[in-house]
């Protein structure tokens, strides 16, 4: 009996291990930033380049931060999604041109639309290592004092729009 | 031979890499900082640490590293700064602590219960072997009894 109920064992604790393993996104590293303040940056605006953006000027506000650039095709998936959002004016949301030509960036907005209600440059990715953005496109939603309450990696659905930002979004709305 | 030469020459070039070099005036310095992107792993390409890979954000990183140790920043600074950042996940060696004590231990569980699992197997196969053994002799015995009995022609001893 021994005989069989041992390796039975031993192969349901493999399966196990192995389902967990198929299960797993290796590529979505938690971040060590939620409920943290979001990194302080001063960052110019790509329409206006003498103006300046800091996380300071939208205290009090829930702002959704989306790292961006025209060079990245998962954020072309992305962008209608975007779009959709913006026309709800759910949140204020915050473009980062992470690692981009300005000029390249303007264009893709004229040609795709601008749901941003302001973008800021980060032609060097500075910026982007302070929010530790390693695949683009990047959502973090920021809320009224300042913390980064959540982190997507990848671009975002139209099903992640409805079950997890505009919940969240309402919730943080709520917040003092 | 020329074609075996070039693809010689072609197997060999894919260990002479030198994504980029950069030189920290300071020899122990230069030193930290090739540690130091030996151990930090690129997010993008996760198989690769920041001196391997290619992708712009490994090359970022390792400026990251550099001008912090430019500054005069302790390697232990530059690894706080990177986990602040990306979480433990950057680091090719892992601390030790709650959440991955699992990957610490689990090669020395799963080594145990190999070596007792051998262990187990060789002393039963050793048994066997020694049964089987004992059963030979014996019958061999019987027929050496046998046969000497047909050769002094003699039926039944009894």
């Amino acid at each position: 009996m021994l005989k069989f109920i041992i390796p039975l064992i031993l192969f349901i604790i493999l399966a196990v291990f192995l389902a967990l393993g198929l299960n797993l996104k290796p590529s979505e590293i938690p971040s060590p930033f939620i409920n943290k303040p979001a990194p302080v940056f001063s960052a110019p605006k790509l329409n206006e380049p003498e103006e300046k953006l800091t996380p300071a000027d939208l205290k009090g506000k829930v702002w959704l931060f989306n790292v961006w650039a025209s060079w990245c095709v998962s954020c072309r998936a992305e962008h209608p999604v975007l779009n959709q959002l913006a026309q709800q004016n759910a949140v204020f949301i915050v473009g980062l041109n992470y690692k981009d030509e300005p000029n390249d960036a303007k264009n893709w907005l004229d040609m795709l639309g601008n749901p941003y209600n302001v973008s800021i440059m980060d032609q060097d990715g500075r910026i982007g290592i302070d929010y530790g953005v390693y695949g683009v496109p990047e959502t973090f939603v920021i809320d009224k004092k300042g913390l980064i309450r959540h982190k997507h990696t990848g671009p975002v659905t139209a099903e992640d729009v409805q079950q997890t930002f505009l919940p969240l979004i309402a919730r943080l709305q709520a917040e003092p | 031979m020329k074609r075996l030469l070039f693809i010689f020459l072609l197997i060999m070039s894919s260990s002479v890499y030198a994504v980029d070099f950069r030189q920290l005036s300071d020899p122990e310095q230069q030193e930290t900082y090739e540690t130091l992107t030996k151990e930090l792993r690129c997010l993008v390409c996760q198989n690769q640490t920041i001196a391997d890979s290619n992708a712009e954000l490994a090359a970022d990183l390792r400026r990251q590293v550099y001008e912090m140790l430019q500054q005069g920043k302790s390697k232990q600074e530059v690894i706080q700064f990177m986990t602040d950042r990306y979480g433990d996940f950057v680091l090719y060696k892992p601390p030790f602590k709650g959440k991955t004590s699992v990957l610490w231990i689990a090669p020395v569980v799963f080594l145990l219960m190999g070596l007792i699992t051998v262990f187990f197997f060789i002393r039963r196969k050793k048994a066997a072997a020694n049964q089987q053994t004992k059963a030979g002799a014996l019958e061999t015995d019987i027929e050496k009894q046998k046969k000497i009995r047909s050769l002094l022609g003699k039926g039944d001893p009894s």
